[in-house]
């Protein structure tokens, strides 16, 4: 017995070892076959259909190391954040309006379910039609389209919160500002940070359309200069800027999430 | 929090509850012409079957529902109207923990006094004195979910108590206990009650559990009218005890 204790310890820790790189070779293992496939079709084909992943590797790089070039990167990335806080900002506010009187919630549901079915591009050319200035065409294309989605997702969650809690809050006489700093906030952070998660895949999608047809910078702009070049590496490498912002923040609200909410039981098993 | 009239008692005036719109066929009344005093420092048990409108006249007292017609005033005032007047005067356990989930046991203690801009070194040290009052400490940086039913009941039971607020009110907070961890916690929250001279009103739809809390016990029937009203205290014998609860079980079975 004295024996097999001392053997136990390295046994757990290569236990530990395998799964975490068991784990890892399977969240890789879908890219590493995509890279494969993309660079097997690379040797076959011209390069303006599969250009090789290292000359994409390299333009990226260009890309970040070349101040004009990230500009546009920034500007697009602060196109889609400045979207998103507006939609949010507004959306949150008409789901407190709707929460509150069933009047509101009445007129305004059918306009935003209508608003939800309008198509991204029919708001790049009313808002091509309506407004002057890019920037300010740009962010109302994001907040029309990323509005309805944000609004339902907090009304959502406003009417989700536990009534039981709720009412305990009240037994302790709260202002609003407090009953909204230790109750409504807490409770519906849970499905604010899943909204933003939806939503910044959305607004993603729709900067580079917006800025395809109304932009003179950005990576929408650039797509469209890599398409009349026919130059698949460029556009490729363009693409990628939007999706590492992507992957980043999704990064951020994850850890966030992990941070918020460790008050969460944790069952050991899974659904 | 303390600056409560002497006659801090809960007066009810011909208090009636309707629930649904008048004059359609889904009315439900709930209370029916309640008159009910409850003294200053009084433990009453508020006794009543399923139904009967026990939570309805908590809700009216609580100041979270207004009555359909008649009055109710706590300490000479209306805590529907006045709701804010009652900040730190007055308490509630409600029958399931109602802890929030995303706070520490610590933080659940520390709500109500949170709401009376009570500094947040005090705070602390309130929390943490009523969690090991409640023999929690060790606990106070646990979440909910780590704790069990007992010990959640009991931090609310301590988040009640660490407003000091005068007036008490109690809907069934032992009812999802075992009895063993009910009967502990009863005899703990009888004793702080009577420790710190709190007025207390006690839902129930236990007989024993009325006679073991209240000094006083009222036993209603539906829609929420008085059907018996008796006091009694330390002295009161045990063939009397079991003489209440033979004449409160008559008109429960009634």
């Amino acid at each position: 017995m004295s024996a097999a204790a001392p053997q136990a310890e390295p046994s757990h820790l290569t236990n530990l070892l395998f799964t975490g790189a068991k784990r890892l070779a399977v969240s890789v293992l879908p890219f590493v076959v995509v890279i494969l496939l993309w660079q097997f079709a690379s040797l076959f084909f011209p390069r303006f259909l599969f250009p090789s992943l290292i000359d994409v590797f390299w333009r990226c790089l260009q890309i970040f190391s070349d101040g004009s070039m990230f500009s546009d990167v920034l500007a697009t990335i602060f196109r889609i954040m400045a979207g998103l806080a507006g939609a949010f900002i507004v959306g949150g506010g008409l789901a407190l309006l709707m929460v509150r009187s069933r009047a509101i919630d009445n007129f305004l549901s059918p306009i935003l379910t209508l608003f939800q079915g309008i198509p991204a591009l029919s708001w790049v050319v009313f808002a091509i039609i309506w407004f002057h200035g890019v920037e300010f065409r740009i962010f109302f294309i994001m907040v029309m389209t990323t509005l309805p989605a944000f609004t339902f997702q907090v009304l959502g969650a406003l009417r989700a919160m536990s009534r039981d809690l709720m009412e305990m809050v009240f037994s302790f006489r709260p202002t609003r500002a407090k009953l909204f700093r230790v109750m409504i906030a807490p409770a519906i952070l849970p499905d604010i940070l899943t909204a933003w998660k939806v939503n910044l895949g959305n607004a993603s999608r729709v900067v580079v359309v917006a800025e395809l047809v109304g932009a003179t910078g950005g990576v929408g702009y650039q797509l469209l200069q890599q398409q009349q070049l026919f130059d698949m590496a460029g556009a490729l490498a363009w693409t990628l800027q939007l999706v590492f912002f992507v992957l980043i923040v999704q990064g951020a609200l994850t850890l966030i999430e992990n941070i918020a909410f460790r008050y969460r039981a944790v069952s050991e098993r899974a659904i | 929090m303390t600056d409560m009239p002497d006659e801090a008692a809960i007066h009810l005036d011909h208090v009636s509850k309707v629930f649904g719109k008048p004059g359609t066929d889904a009315v439900y009344r709930a209370v029916d012409e309640l008159d009910l005093d409850i003294r200053s420092g009084q433990m009453l048990a508020l006794l009543g079957k399923t139904g009967c409108g026990k939570s309805t006249i908590f809700n009216m007292i609580a100041g979270l529902t207004e009555p359909t017609s008649g009055k109710v005033r706590v300490s000479g005032r209306d805590p529907f109207a006045d709701f804010d007047f009652f900040r730190g005067r007055m308490a509630i356990v409600f029958q399931n923990d109602r802890l929030l989930p995303w706070r520490t046991a610590m933080q659940n203690v520390e709500l109500g006094l949170e709401m009376l801009d009570v500094p947040a070194a005090d705070r602390r040290t309130t929390a943490l004195l009523w969690l090991t009052r409640l023999g929690l400490g060790g606990h106070e940086n646990d979440y909910p979910h780590a704790l069990s039913g007992g010990m959640r009941q009991r931090v609310s039971i301590a988040r009640a108590f660490a407003t000091n607020a005068n007036i008490l009110l109690c809907d069934e907070p032992f009812s999802a206990l075992d009895e063993s961890t009910a009967g502990r916690l009863r005899a703990e929250f009888v004793r702080l009650v009577k420790e710190n001279g709190k007025t207390a009103v006690f839902i129930t739809h236990s007989i024993s559990e009325a006679l073991e809390i209240g000094d006083r016990i009222v036993v209603l029937k539906r829609p929420a009218k008085i059907a018996y009203d008796v006091s009694f205290d330390a002295g009161t014998g045990q063939a009397e005890r079991e003489l209440i609860r033979s004449r409160i079980g008559d008109v429960l079975a009634v």
